[in-house]
């Protein structure tokens, strides 16, 4: 059993900045990761990031990292991290189970606990969508960004979220071609100011479509797509037909945190939050006391709100163990007022929507 | 429309443009950020305040041209890359004009390049008249082009062929 004042779970923007936040108060803190360098998928963004200079904004998400890990070196002393170490169970009584590097299984013991795990792909159904060339956009950004590998030659991507508007202008700098964009909504959803830089290359972005089926032996040679009514149900007469090796689906995340289900936080499903989220205080912590939540885990939303997520949740977390600094009120209320900033136009009206339900205590 | 096609229509792009008066004086940014998000690096970037988003960072940034010296540090800085600089005070017929373009094969100084408008359609050809890659601008290289002055309001991209 290895016990700590405060384990943070996940190494991505937002438990990067949980665990700095912490240790700034003067808290150890662990990391876990389950992968083998931290940043989460920051490491895949190699675009600029949108939000104010606080956030990074400006800042390409592969350059994050870095700056966020060399933050964290000035509390050398008071930070420890174990990459490659799932967290697989968080019991009852506070204990979480590790499993790192799949051979050493440990049990870890802490004061306080922040879940920053993320969020994890939707999938699309229609016939034949095991056929290999069709990929989430997150496995398409590992090969490209992170690997250096092309997915394909021709994509046609599902799905005009930002994410879907983002690996489009990536693909196209890896010098592979898209053949369009599709999206079953009625409008682009993603920011407009990515989808003209992506039109402007050229590329269509067709919404009001869906994907009608994949056509391949042993992978991916045609994509079919058709239109869809208001309903959406697939229009028929409207099928178009696209020469692709790969799709790319991204019709967008889910908070990944079964951990918090399972140690008896109360959880709501929460339509404009992108799943099933836990109902957490203004500091982000759950209904489970010291036990706190971040970033996507906490409810679906852009990297620059999951990295404010992060040290707004690690600075209470601190706080509830001891570790109150004499500007704690100062940088939650910096914290707070960065996330009202965030979330305070149009694309942030849902978000609002959602974390109103989920506001207790 | 421009919700489905990302596409502005051309009274959106005029209400971005300065007046022509404006532009034939000398370089002045264009900021085509038709929709209200939460960011400001535009504002940060300019140290003439020729680019005011104000206290609430989803404000659509509102342009000074008066301000403005068409220096460009904004073109890189924006997270979109919705801005680009117009100069009609070079000639009577031509514009020059400043992209920023993150592509590769870099265009070279003096290479003769496709020009495309807001739907990447090859409309005219354009002269590449400078390129310029410091390490400041983050690997959003900015390129200058030289534009029949017709096209001034529909130009908006260059596609470089090795």
């Amino acid at each position: 059993m290895i016990s700590v004042e405060l384990a943070v779970i996940g190494g991505g923007p937002a438990g990067l900045c949980a665990a700095l936040s912490a240790a700034k108060s003067g808290a150890k803190v662990l990391i876990i990761d389950k992968n083998k360098n931290l940043g989460g998928q920051l490491i895949k963004q190699t675009h600029m990031f949108f939000g104010s200079e606080k956030q990074y904004a400006s800042t390409r998400g592969i350059d994050i990292p870095d700056i966020l890990i060399n933050e964290l070196d000035k509390y050398k002393d008071k930070v420890e991290i174990i990459t490659e170490a799932t967290a697989v169970g968080m019991y009852e009584d506070g204990i979480i189970t590790v499993l790192e590097k799949e051979e050493n299984y440990f049990k870890l013991s802490s004061k306080a606990v922040v879940v920053a795990t993320g969020a994890y792909e939707k999938a699309l159904s229609f016939p034949n969508n095991d056929l290999p060339g069709i990929y989430g956009a997150g496995a398409v950004q590992t090969l490209m960004n992170v690997h250096g590998v092309k997915p394909g030659n021709k994509v046609l991507m599902v799905g005009a979220g930002n994410i879907g508007l983002i690996v489009s202008y990536q693909l196209m700098q890896a010098g592979v071609e898209v053949k369009a964009i599709l999206d079953a909504a009625p409008k682009i959803g993603g920011y407009l100011v990515h989808a003209s830089k992506i039109r402007r290359m050229g590329i269509p972005i067709l919404v009001s479509h869906t994907v009608k089926e994949a056509i391949g032996k042993e992978s991916l040679e045609k994509a079919v797509i058709c239109e869809v009514d208001e309903k959406f149900n697939p229009i028929t007469g409207t099928e178009k037909v696209f020469d692709v090796d790969v799709m790319c689906i991204s019709v967008g995340l889910t908070p990944l945190n079964e951990l918090l289900s399972m140690r008896g936080c109360e959880m709501k499903y929460i339509p404009q939050l992108s799943g099933i989220v836990p109902v957490r205080n203004e500091n982000y912590e759950t209904t489970v006391e010291n036990l706190f939540v971040a970033g996507d885990s906490a409810g679906v939303e852009e990297a620059s709100a999951a990295m404010v997520e992060g040290f707004l949740a690690g600075l209470c977390a601190a706080a509830k163990i001891g570790y109150r600094p004499k500007d704690f009120s100062e940088r939650k209320n910096d914290y707070i007022n960065q996330l009202k900033n965030l979330r305070s136009g149009p694309a942030g009206k849902h978000i609002l929507a959602g974390i109103g339900q989920v506001s207790g205590r | 429309m421009f919700e489905k096609t990302g596409i502005p229509s051309a009274e959106m792009i005029m209400e971005k443009f300065p007046s022509i008066e404006r532009i034939n004086q000398g370089a002045v940014a264009v900021v085509e950020c038709y929709k209200e998000i939460p960011c400001n690096p535009c504002q940060t970037a300019c140290k003439f305040d020729a680019i005011k988003v104000g206290e609430d960072i989803n404000a659509i940034p509102k342009v000074y041209s008066e301000n403005c010296t068409g220096c460009a540090l904004c073109l890189s800085k924006c997270p979109g890359l919705a801005i680009m600089v117009v100069d009609g005070s070079k000639s009577l017929d031509k514009i020059e004009v400043k992209i920023p373009y993150e592509f590769l094969p870099l265009p070279t100084e003096g290479q003769i390049v496709k020009g495309l408008n807001r739907e990447g359609r090859h409309i005219t050809d354009v002269r590449v008249l400078k390129v310029l890659n410091p390490k400041s601008y983050d690997r959003t290289p900015v390129v200058t082009i030289e534009v029949d002055r017709k096209f001034l309001y529909e130009i908006r991209n260059i596609e470089s062929e090795a």
